[in-house]
C-alpha cells in the first residue's frame, strides 16, 4: 500500500466520522420534534387506519373486518351525511363570513381616531369568553319564546326566526356566534393592516384612486398570506368545530340530562351534527371504535385536502418573497 | 428556479435508499407492535380474593348533590360497621363516560364496584365481560334474583343471559298534575285512558294570543320526560323478538302511540305553537320548571319530581297517578316505564369476593335499600324494601311505588349497541310530530331496519 493511498483512506474515514457525527447532531437536535411528531401524529394516525379496518369496542381486542366499518359509515349510519353536509357548510360559510367579517373590524378599527383602544378592547373580549359559556349566552339571546333579541325583531315588525331551534336558522345562529368572537382574527388583521407601507397609499392618492381601488391594488396584495392564513386555520378549527353546537343543541332542545333521557348531536333535525361530534358519539356512545376512526379519517382528509387546495392558490396569494 | 429546486429536491428524495427503507419499515413494525400491546386491554379478572381478609375497595358513583352524597356516605358507613375488614373508598360525581374509560383501563385508580345512573351501557357491559356476571355470586349466595327484583328491573341489568349488574334503586315514571287547576275544570280524578287524558290537556289548556296562558300538557317529546320510550311504555310495547330483531314495525303498540302522541300535539295547538312555548320553559332541574310555575298543568315525570316541586315551593296542591294507558289496556292503569341505577363489579378488579360484599349489600339488604331510598328519595328496587313498614315517604309517593310494583310496569331492555336505538326510535317521533314524516308505517319499518343494521354492526 502506497503512502498516497493510505492518505486517502485516512482522509475518506475522517470524513465519514465528519459526516455520521454531524447525522448524529442533526438527529439530536431534531428529536423532540420527531418524538412529538411520532407521539402526537404517527402513532394515532396509524392506529387510526389500523382501526378503521378493526372491530373493537374498546373491552375485547380488536378483530379484522376489513371493509365493514367503511361501509357503514357511508351506507348506513345515518348521521354520517347530514354531518359532512353541516360540517361542509359551516367550512364555507362560516370561515368565509369570519376572514371577511375579521378584516372588515380590523379596518374599522385601525381607522377610529378616537377611542381607538376601547373599541379594540370590546371588539376583542367576546374571545375570551369560554366556548360553553358563550353558547349558553346566545341560546338565552336568541331564544325563539323568551330572547330580547326576538323581542326586538318582533316589536320593529321584523320576522323573528327560530334561531337553534329552526333546523333553517341554526347554522346562521352558530355563524352569528362565531362572529361575535372574531377577536383572534381582528387582532391579526390589525396588525397586517399596520405594516402596509403608506407611501403606497399616498402615491395611489395622487394618482386618484378610490377607497376600493386602494383597498383591491394595495391593501390586500400585502396581507394575502395573512388572509391565507386565517382562512387555513379557520378550516382546520372548523373541522374541529364540536363544543358550540353540542352546547346549544343540547340547550335548546330541553334535553340536559337525566335519567331515561337519550340526547343525539344535531338538535332540530340533525342541523347541528357535526363530524368530531360523531367520532364521539359512535365512538363513545355506541361502543364502535372501528366505526369512529372511519370518521375521524375522513374529517383528517378533508382537512388535508382543504389545505391543499388552498395551498396550490399559494402562488396567486402570496408574492416571490413570501 | 424556485419550482425546479424542489422538483429536484423531491426527486432526490422519494428515491428511497435501502436504509430508509429499512428505517420505515422497522417504524411500523414498532408501531404496529405497541398497538397490538397497548390496545388489546385485558381483563384480568379474578374471584379468589379472601372476602374476610382486610381490603379497601373503589367505589364510584354518579351522585352529587350533597344529600345525596350523605346518603350514599351513610350507606356505605353502614355496610363498614357490618364488614369491619372491608373500607371502601368512595368516589363521587362520575359520569358514565368516565366509568367506560375505567372500566376499558383499570390500574389501581380504577373502581372496584361502579354504580350507573344510565341503563343503557349494561347491554355492552355484559357483552364485552366489563362488569363481571354476578351469576355465581348469587348462585353462591343462594339468591333468586328472580325473586328479589321485579322483571323490568332484571330485564335492564342483564343482557343474553348475563346478569352483570344489579339494581340499586329505581325510578318510576307517572302523571303530576295541578290539583287546584283541576278542581277549577271541574275535573274529579287523574284520566286513566289517553282518550280521557286527551279531553282533560284540552280542558286545561287556555289560550292567549298566538301562545298560552296556560297548557294542559306539554306532549312534544322535547317536552322533559315525553320521550317515545316513556310513552310508550303505557302501550305495554315489544322492542325485540326472540332473534332480537325490532318489533318497532311490527308491534302495534309504537305506531299507536305515535298516532296518539301526534293527535295530541295537533290537538292542543300543533307543533310549531307547541315549540315555540316550550322555548319559554326553565330548566328541567330547577326552580322554574313550568309545571312549578303553574305552566303546565300536567306533567309525565319520574318520582323526584315531588321533593323538587316542593323544593321550589309551589302555590298549589300536587296531585300524582300513574300514567294513563292505551284504552284497549284500560285493565292495566297502573303500570308506568321503569328505570333506575345500577351496580356492578369491574372485571379488573381484584377484590371481587370483597366487592360482591359491596353489592350484595348495597342491592340486597332490605334495611339498607330502605335506608337509601328514605336517603336519596327514589324508590327502592327490591320487592322486599318495596313493602317494607319503615319506607318514610309522603302519601303521594306511594304512586311512584305502586307504579314500580305493578306487574305490567315495563323498561326498554338492554341491548349491545347501548341505548342507540331507543335514540333512533325517538328520531323518527321527532320527524313525525313535526310533521316531516308523513308515513308513519314506512318510518317505522325503515327505523326497524335502521336498529337491526345497527345492532347488527355491534355483534
Amino acid at each position: 500500500m502506497t503512502r498516497t493511498t493510505r492518505i486517502t483512506r485516512t482522509a475518506t474515514y475522517t470524513l465519514r466520522s465528519k459526516r455520521r457525527r454531524s447525522a448524529l447532531r442533526t438527529v439530536a437536535f431534531l428529536s423532540p420534534w420527531l418524538i412529538g411528531f411520532g407521539v402526537f401524529f404517527a402513532y394515532p394516525l396509524i392506529s387510526t387506519i389500523y382501526f378503521s379496518f378493526m372491530k373493537y369496542d374498546g373491552f375485547r381486542p380488536p378483530v379484522p373486518n376489513g371493509l365493514e366499518n367503511w361501509t357503514y359509515v357511508f351506507t348506513e349510519y345515518r348521521l354520517f351525511w347530514p354531518a359532512l353536509q353541516n360540517t361542509l357548510w359551516l367550512v364555507v360559510v362560516m370561515v368565509g363570513c369570519r376572514v371577511v367579517f375579521g378584516l372588515g373590524v380590523g379596518l374599522l378599527v385601525i381607522r377610529i381616531k378616537s377611542g381607538g383602544r376601547v373599541f379594540r378592547t370590546l371588539f376583542y373580549l367576546p374571545h375570551l369568553a369560554p366556548p360553553v359559556a358563550a353558547t349558553l349566552a346566545f341560546v338565552f339571546l336568541l331564544n325563539p319564546g323568551t330572547g330580547p333579541v326576538n323581542s326586538v325583531l318582533e316589536t320593529l315588525g321584523l320576522p323573528a326566526p327560530g334561531w337553534f331551534t329552526d333546523p333553517d336558522w341554526s347554522r346562521p345562529a352558530l355563524t352569528v356566534l362565531a362572529l361575535w368572537g372574531i377577536g383572534d382574527l381582528m387582532v391579526i388583521f390589525m396588525a397586517a393592516l399596520l405594516d402596509v407601507p403608506k407611501e403606497q397609499y399616498e402615491a395611489a392618492e395622487l394618482d386618484g384612486a378610490s377607497a376600493f381601488g386602494k383597498f383591491r391594488h394595495i391593501t390586500l396584495p400585502h396581507i394575502s398570506p395573512i388572509v391565507l392564513f386565517a382562512v387555513v386555520t379557520g378550516v382546520i378549527q372548523t373541522m374541529q368545530y364540536y363544543t358550540q353546537p353540542l352546547v346549544a343543541g343540547k340547550v335548546a332542545s330541553g334535553i340536559i340530562g337525566g335519567s331515561g333521557q337519550q340526547f343525539e348531536p344535531g338538535y332540530p333535525e340533525n342541523s347541528t351534527v357535526t363530524l368530531p361530534q360523531l367520532v364521539y358519539d359512535i365512538g363513545f356512545q355506541r361502543f364502535d371504535y372501528g366505526a369512529a376512526a372511519v370518521v375521524a379519517l375522513v374529517l383528517f382528509a378533508l382537512s388535508m385536502l382543504f389545505t391543499a387546495l388552498l395551498m396550490r392558490r399559494r402562488s396567486g396569494l402570496l408574492g416571490p418573497g413570501d | 428556479m424556485f419550482r425546479t429546486d424542489h422538483t429536484t429536491r423531491r426527486t432526490r428524495d422519494s428515491i428511497p435508499t435501502r436504509r430508509s427503507r429499512g428505517v420505515a419499515a422497522l417504524a411500523v413494525a414498532a408501531s404496529l407492535a405497541l398497538l397490538a400491546a397497548g390496545c388489546t386491554g385485558s381483563h384480568g379478572s379474578t374471584a379468589e380474593d379472601d372476602p374476610k381478609a382486610k381490603t379497601t375497595l373503589t367505589l364510584w358513583h354518579g351522585w352529587s348533590a350533597p344529600a345525596e352524597v350523605k346518603a350514599i356516605e351513610d350507606n356505605v358507613k353502614r355496610f363498614e360497621d357490618k364488614y369491619p375488614n372491608i373500607t371502601v373508598k368512595t368516589v363521587k360525581n362520575m359520569t358514565d363516560a368516565k366509568i367506560q374509560q375505567a372500566l376499558r383501563a383499570g390500574g389501581s385508580q380504577a373502581p372496584d364496584v361502579v354504580a350507573s345512573f344510565t341503563t343503557d351501557s349494561v347491554g355492552k357491559f355484559c357483552d364485552t365481560g366489563a362488569l363481571v356476571d354476578l351469576g355465581p355470586f348469587l348462585k353462591k349466595a343462594k339468591i333468586d334474583a328472580a325473586k328479589v327484583f321485579h322483571r323490568p328491573l332484571l330485564e335492564y341489568t342483564r343482557f343474553e343471559g348475563n346478569q352483570c349488574a344489579l339494581p340499586l334503586l329505581n325510578d318510576a315514571y307517572g302523571l303530576y298534575y295541578n290539583k287546584d287547576e283541576f278542581k277549577k275544570a271541574g275535573i274529579a280524578a287523574p284520566p286513566k285512558t289517553w282518550s280521557e287524558f286527551e279531553q282533560v290537556a284540552r280542558k286545561l289548556t287556555r289560550h292567549r294570543g298566538a301562545g298560552y296562558e296556560q297548557l294542559g300538557f306539554m306532549p312534544n317529546y322535547h317536552g322533559y320526560e315525553t320521550t317515545s320510550m316513556h310513552y310508550a311504555a303505557q302501550w305495554s310495547p315489544t322492542y325485540f323478538d326472540a332473534d332480537g330483531k325490532s318489533k318497532v314495525a311490527e308491534d302495534p303498540a309504537f305506531a299507536r302511540m305515535m298516532l296518539f302522541q301526534k293527535r295530541l300535539v295537533d290537538a292542543l295547538g300543533g307543533y310549531a305553537k307547541l315549540e315555540k312555548y316550550r322555548n319559554t320553559f326553565g330548566d328541567e332541574w330547577g326552580a322554574e320548571h313550568p309545571f312549578h310555575t303553574g305552566r303546565v298543568a300536567m306533567q309525565l315525570d319520574g318520582e323526584w319530581r315531588l321533593g323538587m316541586a316542593e323544593d321550589a315551593g309551589v302555590d298549589f296542591e300536587i296531585g300524582t297517578a300513574p300514567l294513563p294507558v292505551a284504552d284497549e289496556l284500560a285493565a292495566d292503569y297502573g303500570m308506568g316505564y321503569l328505570s333506575g341505577t345500577i351496580m356492578g363489579i369491574a372485571a379488573t378488579s381484584k377484590k371481587q369476593n370483597a366487592a360482591w360484599e359491596l353489592v350484595k349489600y348495597m342491592t340486597t339488604d332490605t334495611a339498607a335499600v330502605v335506608a337509601f331510598a328514605n336517603g336519596i328519595r327514589n324508590i327502592p328496587s327490591t320487592i322486599e324494601a318495596l313493602n317494607s313498614p319503615d319506607l318514610r315517604f309522603d302519601p303521594r309517593f306511594r304512586t311512584f311505588v305502586d307504579i314500580a310494583k305493578h306487574p305490567k310496569s315495563n323498561t326498554t331492555p338492554a341491548q349491545v349497541d347501548g341505548g342507540a336505538y331507543q335514540v333512533t326510535l325517538q328520531d323518527l317521533g321527532y320527524r313525525y310530530e313535526s310533521g316531516k314524516v308523513k308515513d308513519l308505517q314506512a318510518g317505522l319499518a325503515e327505523t326497524a331496519r335502521q336498529i337491526d343494521v345497527d345492532i347488527e354492526k355491534q355483534k
